[in-house]
């Protein structure tokens, strides 16, 4: 007769070994134990934020009501809103190039396209700040009225932004059946209808997990930001990051709380309209 | 051709790298005519029929639609319409939406516009799917959907590429005859591609049978199996014995040759006045009997069943003869008892008429 396996022994029951439950159990303590006690703490009625004393909304309301918080996240909004609508309109247009035509190096070109991807963001930002002085544009974009004198970060962003929407859309792109194109052509269709009426929507699902992405990304982004700002403009992060210095008040954890809740159901928009789907096939 | 609509004219195309995808082709397409593009994969026809629609540019040539040289006519201006081997159908669009599709972006207003889709959708029993988004549809609806699509447009020439290669055997039986009476219905002249010579004989009004990017043939479906003029055509088109030959003399009423396995024979045809030549002779035209044959004009020789596969309504026998000679036989079971009436390893006596003979020089 055969041995019958015991549970958890067959080759693929990774999920029922001992071990490895435990070392899953540390690595997701390890992750997101940080997360939860920032969350768990932005409820705290404790002034230092060090002891649990017990229960209240009221650091949401206080740090509502900080004009200082209040300022940096609307900066940061505008940044992140004005960001993703150009770097989306980029992005999906790099995509559009990369995935529709030849043209002699265009490997090299995919290359540099996706290179803000890789760089370390602190030489991204050093070099920024050494591009943004020498032409001057530092002390320039100060005079400038709001919202225009964000305009440094706002390139900076849709610098770093676009790579990761044209790596969306393409993705999406690669499943297009060519075919529709050419129906439209044969129905009638001018080459800006076919573009409107039959490639956009078939793009739309990788152009909104482009946005939400490049959103995500230019709202939480620190290092670029605190590299490109000028004295004057501060951002929701790079202002937490200033706060944080003189000491954590559970304010800042109910404003970043705020911010994470912003990125998570941002990333998850994102990740279900990027699933792979069966439309587009005609 | 005077009344034809779709004339080509010397057309080539050759693709970057060299390779020739169709070969100075010139034929015309008389006006409703159900025309069918045969041949193996590869040889040429779908790059042809992209080319009557203008999503392909010949290489040089002419092609003349409607009396116009389409030369710089863009697709979305040809008088053309394509129902696609994928059937291409928008998949964020309502059916409906799919079929207004070709009128709206050619600015039609929008009661015509509503008035000529319910009626397309008619036309092909869509009209309770209207609604539908095509992922929640059939193959076989998603291609009526790609047919109202074309035929809206009132198209002077419909083209299908492949339309029923994607099918299950049984809605492609349908799907056959209603082209066939759509075709009759619309008065649209149709060019269809396909690579099943079943479909292209049974559907077809003539047939251009290519190859290598050349034409070889065009003719009726009929003229086609019965008279085809190369070993290909007969090869190609249903199944047929092919027998090597070599002429003995040769009349205008009469060949007179040695053929393998049958030694010589007379066939009341014209033929060359020497030389290698084929034979040829359709499973279905042969005759088994058990004995010798009476009368001289036969054609006949003796062998042994090697195989008989049964079919149902037939039965395919081959027969090895003399001079390792295999000739295959269509028997018709017109009796319930018997079958094919003949055994594997039986001796039998295989005849038919000269004149049911072709003679192949090709």
């Amino acid at each position: 007769m055969a041995q019958t396996l015991k549970p958890g022994s067959g080759p693929l029951d990774y999920g029922n070994r001992t071990w490895l439950k435990i070392l899953f159990a540390a690595i997701f303590f390890a992750l997101y134990a940080p997360i939860f006690t920032l969350i768990a703490f932005s409820f705290n009625t404790d002034k230092r934020g060090v002891v649990w004393r017990g229960f209240t909304f009221d650091n949401y309301v206080k740090a509502w009501n900080n004009a200082d918080l209040q300022e940096a996240m609307l900066n940061s909004l505008t940044i992140a809103f004005i960001s993703t609508i150009i770097a989306t309109i980029l992005g999906s247009m790099v995509a559009l190039v990369l995935w529709r035509f030849r043209f002699p190096f265009k490997a090299g070109y995919e290359g540099v396209m996706s290179l803000p991807i890789v760089i370390p963001e602190i030489c991204m930002g050093v070099s920024l700040l050494l591009f943004f002085t020498n032409a001057g544009m530092m002390a320039w974009s100060v005079s400038f009225v709001w919202p225009f004198n964000l305009i440094n970060i706002i390139i900076a962003h849709v610098a770093f932004c676009f790579p990761f929407v044209a790596i969306v859309v393409r993705s999406r792109l690669v499943g297009f059946n060519r075919q529709l194109e050419e129906a439209s052509k044969d129905l009638g269709a001018s080459e800006w209808q076919t573009f409107w009426n039959v490639i956009v929507p078939f793009m739309m699902p990788g152009l909104i997990a482009g946005a939400l992405l490049a959103f995500t990304l230019s709202l939480d982004d620190f290092v670029i930001t605190y590299f490109t700002s000028g004295p004057e403009t501060v951002t929701f992060p790079v202002k937490v990051y200033s706060l944080v210095r003189r000491g954590v008040s559970p304010e800042i954890n109910a404003a970043s709380t705020a911010l994470i809740v912003i990125t998570v159901v941002a990333t998850v928009l994102a990740m279900k309209l990027q699933a792979p789907d069966k439309s587009g096939k005609g | 051709m005077a009344d034809a609509i779709v004339s080509l004219r010397n057309v080539t195309k050759t693709f970057p790298g060299g390779v020739k995808a169709v070969d100075n082709v010139s034929f015309d397409i008389a006006q409703n005519e159900f025309f069918a593009l045969l041949g193996p994969s590869g040889c040429g026809k779908t790059t042809l029929l992209r080319m009557i629609s203008g999503l392909e540019t010949p290489t040089s040539g002419q092609i003349i639609i409607g009396g116009e040289d389409m030369a710089l006519t863009p697709p979305n201006k040809r008088p053309t319409n394509m129902v696609f081997q994928s059937y291409a159908v928008f998949p964020h669009m309502t059916v409906a939406d799919n079929v207004a599709y070709g009128l709206k972006v050619t600015g039609v207003p929008a009661d015509e516009t509503k008035r000529r889709v319910a009626e397309a959708l008619e036309m092909v029993k869509l009209t309770h799917l209207a609604q539908r988004k095509p992922d929640q549809m059939s193959g076989g609806q998603r291609q009526r959907v790609a047919l109202a699509r074309a035929l809206v447009k009132r198209p002077k020439v419909l083209l299908l590429d492949e339309p029923l290669s994607a099918l299950d055997a049984k809605l492609r039986d349908e799907m056959r005859l209603e082209l066939t009476r759509l075709q009759e219905n619309v008065g649209i002249t149709f060019i269809i591609v396909t690579h099943d010579q079943d479909e292209a004989l049974s559907m077809a009004s003539r047939i251009a049978v290519m190859d290598k990017g050349a034409v070889q043939q065009i003719a009726t479906p009929s003229e086609l199996y019965e008279q085809p003029t190369s070993r290909f055509i007969a090869d190609f088109i249903g199944k047929v014995n092919l027998i090597n030959a070599r002429v003995v003399s040769s009349s205008a009423s009469k060949v007179v040759c040695d053929a393998k396995g049958l030694g010589r024979i007379e066939l009341p045809h014209e033929g060359p006045a020497q030389g290698d030549i084929a034979i040829a002779v359709r499973p279905e035209k042969l005759k088994i009997s058990e004995a010798q044959p009476k009368g001289a004009s036969a054609i006949a020789t003796e062998g042994k069943v090697r195989d008989v596969a049964y079919f149902g309504d037939t039965s395919h026998v081959v027969v090895r003869c003399k001079d390792d000679l295999e000739l295959a036989v269509n028997v018709q079971n017109d009796k319930r008892a018997g079958g094919a009436g003949v055994e594997r390893g039986q001796q039998v006596w295989i005849h038919w008429a000269p004149e049911d003979t072709l003679v192949l020089t090709e």
